[in-house]
């Protein structure tokens, strides 16, 4: 088996220190909640599970890159902006039902970990488009390891949702 | 993909916006001499009130007419210069110089690379870190001056704003904000550290042949990447409970200032739990490098293979697992179930057990040999001095009854000096004698060196040992003088630290002229001048962009044979070939 190339490394380290930044958001939200008076419990937007299935979806369009080129790296990059634009959605239904950063403690919660997943994405995002100019310049057929490296990136940002999913739907 | 590069052109790309490993790890030593001498000259200030608190320090008054109308400063002038001076000296200088200034400078070239894994990304760390610095700098120049609530920004005090204090507006934030770009400059750096400990190791460099110092790098970067991982989230919940009116560390009915703060339900303790989940590791990130340093460089003057080299690596490993489970004997005193205190109380004991071993070994590495007493040998002497010292203080903190009457005292300001700050500068020193040579080419003074050793390792027992005398009287710590209280009649020991303190601190001036002559006025430095086995003293010193010019070394030994029948001399270079065996 060959040695894991550094890119991989790197990307596992970076996971590893994303997951590690959200495990403390996630016990902050867990002490916050603990007995907290001003605690109010509200209905997640519903186009949240539909961002769900489009972000879920790009994870497979990158898994098809693989064999199929360079044009389903561009589906999954635009299934990325499709899923950003969704979040935008959700944080402007929000608002509108008067729920900001601060006005409860679960609506902090919320954007935090919205916010700052939709920022990580957003990186796996710019990755993409440089995993694109990489394939162009590169001649047919050539196995590039950065695109795997940016896959493992991005099934792991599919990953954190789901499970962010999770907990703001059962606790907030 | 192993981001490469070519030689580098032009000014900018050479010294400025380097992707050299080598000029980024300069550039990291550069900030950390930067922000150390305004740490000393912060504590100075401090120390100078603290010994004389009526004699008016000239030309204070003009500088912070605010703080110190006459020349003698108030108490809140003293908390803020306290906070700057803890905030640089643990981030700036604590963490930069071991650990991302040798690292980045020494852990390519020891594992046999051509540079880091991700040069872009080491690039873009010593310019993140150095906005942290100037972002944290820029305190100093707002009108309500810096923060007053410590280095470790307690909430609610720091989440609150305004009204809190002085320095608590647009001074905290910088903090906050400095800190959390702070994060990312060394989150960036540690999986350079990783990723190049891993995957650019050159053939035959096994794990079992890593160099003791490349070990403990590897370690810290570890430990720094779960720690900075925490930090920023708090920094950024604090900076959202500061800018943007959440309530995550803020409780509700406060009323400061006159003022019903327009905040509920948030939880202070929150705030010491994630900040000493970062904190406790950090002084480990700070001591461990330092750890790695001494058991590189011991066996070089000893001349001797370091004693249990797999048990050092094994304590190394287990102090930085256990550094993760003590962060609550921080909090001792906050108000914490004493139950969880009894457990953090365990593994806070348990910690001691590995640390003692590695100064056992590092004994018994010097005991019977024929130590060549050098300026680096001496300053890892020293190191397990001042470790030992302030080591043995943490015993006795270790136990929450014996903690609830030392906390607050000035015991505790001996300890952590004497363990994290001191020990590590001394480590910080013994590195930079022993890789000067390789970085610039030319050799330090050893006259010079030697002095600087005997007058530091003197000042700063008298600086720090005091102070142990002191927390037992019951001389409790950030108060800002003792004129007027039952602690009068401290004073006089209190002077005596002031004048241990500046006589320290002007001792240090032979070092920084060491530093500049030697730069360009020292002797021509060989390619091995100390006759060390591992792969940065088998290139020119110093060293040339590309490290091994192209050709990558074979690694046939490992880092620790000294004393040994070598080809020439006493030691094996771990590049050495291996002769064809004798028949």
């Amino acid at each position: 088996m060959p040695a894991p190339s550094a890119a991989r490394t790197g990307v596992w380290v970076g996971i590893a220190a994303i997951a590690m930044s959200f495990a403390a958001y996630t016990s902050a939200l867990m002490v916050r909640q603990d007995g907290a008076p001003d605690w109010q419990h509200f209905r997640l937007p519903p186009i949240l599970y539909l961002n769900t299935v489009v972000l879920l979806a790009s994870s497979g369009t990158l898994l098809l890159a693989r064999r199929r080129g360079v044009a389903w790296v561009g589906l999954t990059l635009g299934l990325g902006l499709l899923f950003l634009g969704g979040q935008l959605f959700a944080w402007k239904q929000l608002a509108a039902q008067g729920l900001y950063l601060s006005t409860t403690p679960g609506s902090s919660f919320f954007y935090v970990f919205t916010v700052l997943h939709a920022l990580h994405l957003l990186g796996g995002i710019v990755a993409l488009g440089y995993i694109m100019r990489r394939m162009r310049a590169a001649p047919e057929g050539t196995p590039l390891g950065a695109l795997g490296a940016v896959s493992l990136y991005w099934h792991f940002m599919g990953v954190l949702w789901l499970y962010l999913l999770v907990l703001l739907a059962v606790r907030l | 993909m192993t981001d490469q590069h070519g030689p580098p052109s032009g000014f900018l790309r050479t010294h400025v916006f380097s992707l050299d490993h080598k000029v980024i790890g300069k550039q990291y030593l550069d900030l950390a001499l930067i922000a150390v001498v305004i740490g000393m000259v912060l504590s100075w200030l401090m120390r100078f009130h603290l010994g004389f608190p009526t004699t008016p320090v000239p030309g204070l008054g003009t500088v912070a007419p605010n703080g110190a109308a006459g020349g003698i400063m108030t108490p809140e002038l003293y908390l803020s210069l306290m906070t700057m001076h803890g905030t640089i000296m643990v981030f700036f200088v604590l963490t930069t110089a071991p650990f991302a200034g040798f690292g980045n400078f020494v852990l390519p070239l020891q594992v046999g690379a051509p540079d880091m894994a991700f040069p872009r990304f080491n690039m873009m760390s010593f310019w993140v870190t150095c906005l942290a610095l100037l972002v944290l700098l820029a305190a100093f120049f707002v009108p309500e001056g810096p923060p007053i609530s410590g280095w470790t920004a307690y909430a609610p005090l720091s989440a609150l704003g305004k009204d809190a204090g002085p320095g608590l507006g647009t001074g905290q934030t910088l903090w906050a904000v400095s800190i959390a770009i702070f994060c990312i400059g060394q989150l960036l750096g540690s999986l350079n550290f990783i990723a190049t400990t891993l995957d650019l190791r050159t053939r035959g460099m096994t794990f079992s042949r890593l160099p003791f110092s490349t070990w403990a790098w590897f370690i810290t970067s570890v430990m720094a990447l779960i720690a900075f991982s925490v930090l920023l989230p708090a920094c950024i919940m604090l900076i959202l409970d500061r800018v943007a009116g959440t309530s995550f560390f803020i409780p509700g009915g406060l009323v400061v200032s006159d003022r019903l703060q327009p905040h509920e339900g948030g939880s202070p303790l929150l705030w010491q739990h994630l900040f000493w989940f970062f904190g406790h590791p950090e002084v480990y990130i700070a001591i461990v490098p330092g750890f790695g340093i001494i058991s590189q460089i011991l066996p070089v003057f000893a001349r001797k293979p370091l004693l249990g080299p797999k048990v050092l690596i094994a304590c190394l490993v287990a102090i930085g697992f256990l550094s993760y489970t003590v962060w609550g004997h921080h909090m001792f005193l906050s108000g914490m179930n004493p139950v969880s205190a009894t457990l953090f109380s365990v593994p806070t004991l348990v910690i001691t057990i590995p640390a003692t071993i590695i100064v056992l070994l590092w004994i018994g590495t010097v005991y019977g040999a024929r130590l060549r007493l050098t300026t680096p040998a001496l300053f890892c002497l020293g190191f397990i001095s001042v470790f030992v010292s302030g080591g043995i203080s943490g015993f006795f903190l270790a136990q929450p009854s014996i903690d609830t009457y030392l906390h607050g005292t000035y015991f505790v300001v001996g300890h952590f000096h004497f363990v994290m700050g001191v020990a590590a500068m001394f480590g910080i020193f013994a590195a930079t004698y022993f890789w000067f040579p390789k970085m610039f080419g030319r050799m330090m003074n050893e006259k010079l060196g030697k002095l600087h050793f005997i007058l530091t390792l003197v000042g700063v027992y008298c600086i720090f040992m005091p102070m142990h005398y002191l927390g037992l009287a019951g001389n409790i710590r950030r108060y800002s003088a003792f004129t007027d209280d039952y602690m009068k009649g401290s004073l006089p020991l209190h002077r005596f630290i002031t004048i241990a303190a500046l006589f320290t601190g002007a001792v240090q001036l032979i070092f920084f002229f060491n530093l500049v002559w030697s730069r360009w006025r020292g002797p021509k430095s060989p390619v091995n001048p100390w006759e060390a086995t591992t792969l940065e003293w088998s290139v020119p010193s110093p060293p040339p962009f590309d490290n091994f010019a192209g050709h990558p070394p074979e690694v046939t030994h490992g880092p620790n044979e000294y004393g040994v029948k070598g080809p020439a001399a006493d030691y094996v270079m771990q590049a050495a070939p291996v002769p064809p065996a004798a028949t």
